[in-house]
């Protein structure tokens, strides 16, 4: 770990200030993976920005959307009555995730920012393209039992490892932004990039930029809703797939509308839009479930070590309750 | 005193604090935080500095130059030692590969150098400014590959075989001939290798997390080049071991080197990352098995053979070895084969041979048994042996296999068990497994001293280690029951160079060892008490406090006088253990549940039944074996060290990645003791069964998988994508 400078920050305007007079500022929440990096010397900031006093408001409102301070801890928006019972594949997710004493330090900013987890990216003797653009990945013919099967590049096969955000791709959840340059809105999906030739540049966020809120729109069968994490131990692992599921059925036991997100299988949050078009106004049976997953997966490619992840993918766990 | 005809009646037979469920006498100071681990040692007048080790970042060949002079100028940096500036060292002699020195790297994060700073911080970003220029060999890393020109193993007993296996097996009426491949695992402990170094002239102090204070004492001196007297080691508690912590370890080095230079006294504990490339693990095997059996189930032919790999210098790991002894059968072979890997250095892990080797031959008692048709308990009962299979005139000294397995079934409920893949509920497939367990009996000479104060204060000084068994505990009960007092009388001190050698931890020979090496010095304890007091020794009764003979009766704090009494001595073992075969026995039941449309498996019940002679204390031996069964349900369902084969190192090389079972993982799980003694063990009539425990759990989890999905999978972990192509249809 390298010296560096340590702020707080009690606004967003004034965080955003004092990250920016630093040569190579960064915001810290949590800590539960910034902290590790530095450790590594993957990430070197000489300034850290401590975020962890902006808003900690979980607010319902009467739209019945919700707005999430970036601060708010993992574990308070997990345990919030308005989430649990209108979202709760949202709190399923971030319950699935790291241990509850991670969940007690994690913000909801830091868990959207939070870095691969992807060996070889902490590896400093290891060629990874995310640490050292253009000097080689050594996880696309080597360990790749948790990457990526959808949207990768020969450039980087890394997965993001957040649950919580799949279950914001599913909900179509709005991240608040305060820049340099004043404030802007983005779509969660549009938040994270894929890999393609630059795998270092993960976000589509500008210099600087900081989380200050995310908003959960309305959404009225988010209520029927469940979030599913397959993985090889039964807590503290990272998925080696996982979905966010939310289903409306007509009265003739047809699908109106349904959401799906898959986690573990890609450098983003995967919102599964072929298989939420395939499954509107169909039937809500296990066949066009299993037709509408297997369509998703079409453009699927398997590593050595994760092809296993295509032939059962994302059985979904949509069905009815 | 030494042990060489069986044990008659003694004082330990009094059972009045042996084999009582006394709670550990150090969990206080665990649960409080008070029992100071090796890094943690910290006197407020020391100003300690920080070591920070760095290591080969090749897996094979020699460092051409290294550049430290950033590393010199960084904030705080005190002194930094380097592998070339050391030279080579001599090599300990329970090392395989160099700990530290020299050019050249043997493997993957080999010690090179160690930055020393004022802060842990600095030690750390310092370290990171080093650059190595190397040159690179091509090396080994593949079992699979390096198996072809595996040789036989020069030491130990590679092969065995009585009759004539390729006939009996030819002409067997029921044959299974299959392969199985266990992977490379890591001990994981929760407390990494760690050391603090302080040297006065040449006189050198170390606090550090060793199972085996005299071997690590030993090795350093013969590593550091200095006369082992001279050499203070210090390791008191420990955080867990199961073998990694059996030999002399680069921390303890990289301290010493790192004291001498920064002339400070120097703290170092390995990264977590070092405790899997740096220190040792248990290698990977691929082994094959051959029964051949009569139609009634009784085994003809039965054959074992075992590949694995070691850096030059190392030896295989024994997979073998319990298959001559668990069953019997007239025709038998065993065959271990070493290849040549470059990968960090394989050695023992808890219960080394029979834990891997038991994973692969349960799975197939458990075939051949279907492939005859009747109940694998029953199999197993058809084939057990009184005496070495490969030597009848031989028995064991005590054998209740079939008890194990007898009692096991019926509290586990185990009549009832359906055909595989028949049993479903909701989306769990469900299943049920057994496996035998089977561990040899070990035992060391172990030494002890202990005193008797004028308060009536009995004290025990041995160098034993508590690396979480309850050594502290069974040798207080020990020295209670002998001395006649209440265990809060019994004061023990562990795991100190100035006490008397003793057995050590490991090989589960600890506890059995240990505790008979406190009653030897008991026995001479007494033999001074009644001496000084002009009684017959022979009669003299040691209770409640006092000492009595006749009518006579002196409480003990009299009888010690105002200097107090000591008795030292040393267990030593005579050759029952050559005459008899001493072994310790178990069954394993498993119930797990498969989830019908992932794959992932999730244990429902496990009941272990252990025959392991007397048990010294219910509590702790509990402890040890729901421990060893949980690193059982790892071993089945997740736990291995992934190769990278291309640079030949360990790639999950931390908690993350190598997943050991956390506590969702594990269900309820049940533990009965078989009510037995081993007078031909001991005089405690104690056998082990912190190794016990483990052995077969992985195979009973491997089976109650085939029975709950119908799926066969002979190649561990069992993990989801080995099951997920065999799984019924959903709907």
């Amino acid at each position: 770990m390298n010296p560096f400078d340590y702020l707080q920050a009690d606004n967003a305007s004034n965080a955003v200030k004092l990250a920016s007079a630093a040569a190579a500022g960064k915001y810290l929440g949590g800590g539960t993976n910034l902290v590790d990096l530095m450790r590594e010397t993957v990430e070197r900031p000489d300034t850290l920005v401590d975020v962890t006093d902006l808003s900690r408001r979980i607010e319902a409102r009467p739209d019945g959307s919700v707005m999430i301070g970036a601060a708010v801890k993992n574990t308070a928006l997990a345990a919030d009555r308005t989430v649990r019972r209108n979202f709760p594949l949202l709190s399923r997710a971030i319950l699935a995730g790291a241990s509850g004493q991670i969940r007690n330090m994690a913000t909801v900013g830091g868990n959207i920012l939070q870095r691969t987890r992807c060996t070889y990216f902490y590896d400093e003797a290891s060629r990874c393209n995310k640490r050292d653009p253009g000097r080689g990945c050594d996880a696309i013919d080597g360990f790749n039992r948790y990457h990526a099967i959808l949207g990768a590049s020969p450039s980087c096969v890394a997965t993001h490892p957040s649950d919580m955000c799949v279950a914001l791709a599913a909900l179509d959840a709005i991240v608040h932004l305060e820049g340099p340059e004043g404030v802007r809105m983005l779509k969660l999906v549009d938040l994270h990039r894929l890999p393609g030739g630059r795998p270092d540049i993960e976000t589509e966020l500008r210099p600087h930029e900081l989380i200050t809120d995310v908003e959960l729109p309305a959404l009225s069968f988010a209520a029927r809703s469940t979030y599913r994490k397959v993985r090889d131990r039964a807590s503290y692992a990272f998925a080696l797939v996982s979905v966010a599921a939310a289903l409306d059925l007509g009265d003739d036991g047809n699908v109106k509308d349904v959401r799906v997100a898959l986690g573990g299988v890609a450098h983003k949050p995967w919102r599964a839009l072929k298989m939420e078009a395939a499954l509107r106004g169909r039937a809500a049976t296990e066949v066009n479930f299993r037709a509408a997953a297997e369509g998703e997966l079409s453009d699927a490619a398997g590593l050595r070590d994760n092809a296993f992840n295509r032939t059962r993918q994302a059985d979904d766990r949509c069905r009815p309750r | 005193m030494q042990f060489d005809t069986p044990a008659t009646t003694n004082p330990i037979d009094n059972l009045k604090v042996v084999g009582q469920p006394i709670p550990r006498i150090d969990g206080q100071l665990k649960t409080t935080g008070r029992a100071m681990y090796a890094y943690e040692w910290h006197d407020p007048k020391v100003p300690y500095a920080y070591g920070y080790p760095v290591g080969a970042a090749i897996a094979k060949g020699r460092i051409k130059s290294m550049d430290v002079s950033a590393a010199k100028k960084a904030p705080g940096v005190l002194a930094v030692v380097t592998a070339l500036e050391v030279g080579k060292l001599k090599k300990g002699k329970y090392n395989t590969a160099n700990l530290f020195g020299g050019q050249e790297i043997q493997h993957y994060h080999q010690a090179i150098a160690v930055v020393v700073a004022e802060t842990f911080e600095q030690a750390r970003a310092a370290a990171a400014l080093i650059n190595v220029d190397y040159a690179e060999d091509k090396g080994s890393f593949d079992l699979k590959v390096a198996m072809e020109t595996a040789v036989k193993p020069e030491t130990g007993e590679p092969d065995s075989a009585v009759g004539d296996f390729d006939g009996a097996f030819k002409a067997a009426p029921v044959v299974l001939d299959q392969s199985y491949t266990t992977p490379d695992q890591s001990h994981s402990m929760m407390e990494p290798h760690a050391s603090i170094a302080v040297w006065d002239g040449d006189k050198l102090t170390l606090w550090t997390s060793s199972q085996m204070i005299d071997w690590w004492r030993s090795d350093l001196a013969t590593t550091l080049d200095i006369d082992k007297e001279k050499i203070h080691l210090m390791s008191p508690f420990i955080g867990g071991g199961f073998g990694g912590k059996l030999f002399l370890r680069a921390d303890a080095l990289l301290a010493a080197f790192g004291a001498k230079a920064a002339k400070r006294p120097v703290k170092v504990a390995l990264p977590r990352p070092f405790v899997v490339n740096n220190t040792t693990h248990r290698p990977a095997t691929i082994q094959r098995i051959r029964i051949g059996a009569e139609r009634d189930g009784k085994i003809t032919a039965i054959a074992h053979e075992s590949w694995s790999g070691d850096l030059p210098g190392g030896g295989p790991e024994t997979a073998v070895m319990q298959t001559r002894l668990l069953y019997g059968g007239e025709n038998r072979m065993t065959a271990m084969r070493l290849a040549t890997l470059d990968l960090p250095e394989g050695n023992a892990m808890r219960a080394p041979g029979e834990a891997p080797g038991l994973m692969a031959l349960e799975i197939a008692i458990d075939e051949i048994a279907e492939k005859v048709g009747i109940d694998p308990i029953q199999f197993r009962i058809v084939n057990d042996t009184q005496v070495d299979p490969e030597k009848p005139e031989r028995r064991f000294s005590h054998r209740d296999l079939v008890g194990c397995l007898k009692l096991g079934a019926a509290r586990f409920g185990w009549t009832g068990r359906g055909r595989p893949g028949s049993k479903r509920e909701g989306d769990w497939l469900i299943g049920t497994g057994v496996a035998a367990a089977f561990r040899n009996n070990l035992v060391l000479p172990s030494g002890a001293r202990v005193r008797l104060d004028s308060e009536g204060v009995v004290t025990v000084e041995t160098d034993m280690t508590d690396i979480g068994t309850g050594s502290y505990t069974i040798i207080a009960q020990t020295a209670a029951e002998m001395m006649g007092v209440t265990i809060d009388k019994v004061g023990v001190h562990l795991g100190d160079s100035r006490f008397p050698v003793s057995a050590g931890s490991g090989g589960q020979f600890g506890a059995n060892s240990a505790t008979s090496g406190v009653y030897a010095a008991c026995v001479k304890l007494r033999e001074g008490i009644a001496q000084k007091l002009g009684f017959n020794s022979e009669d003299v009764v040691f209770e409640n406090g006092t000492v009595r003979f006749g009518n006579r009766s002196i409480a003990l704090a009299e009888a010690a006088g105002p200097d107090g009494l000591v008795g030292e001595d040393t267990m030593k073992w005579g050759d029952l253990t050559k005459t008899h075969q001493q072994s310790t026995f178990g069954a394993h039941f498993v119930e797990v549940g498969v989830d019908a449309a992932t794959g992932e498996t999730r244990i429902r019940r496990m009941l272990a039944v252990c025959a392991a002679g007397r048990i010294l204390n219910p509590v702790t031996a509990r402890s040890q074996v729901i421990g060893a069964m949980t690193m059982g349900a790892g071993a089945a369902l997740s736990e291995e060290l992934a190769i990278d084969t291309r640079r030949g190192f360990f790639v999950n090389h931390d908690l993350a990645g190598y997943e050991v079972p956390v506590h969702a993982d594990i269900p309820h799980q049940e533990v009965i003791f078989m009510d037995e003694t081993d007078p031909m063990s001991s005089p405690m009539k104690a056998k082990g069964v912190g190794e016990l425990g483990l052995c077969g759990v992985a195979a009973a989890i491997a089976n109650a998988i085939y029975n709950a999905t119908g799926v066969r999978v002979r190649h561990y972990p069992i993990t989801l994508d080995k099951l997920i192509g065999g799984l019924p249809d959903i709907a």
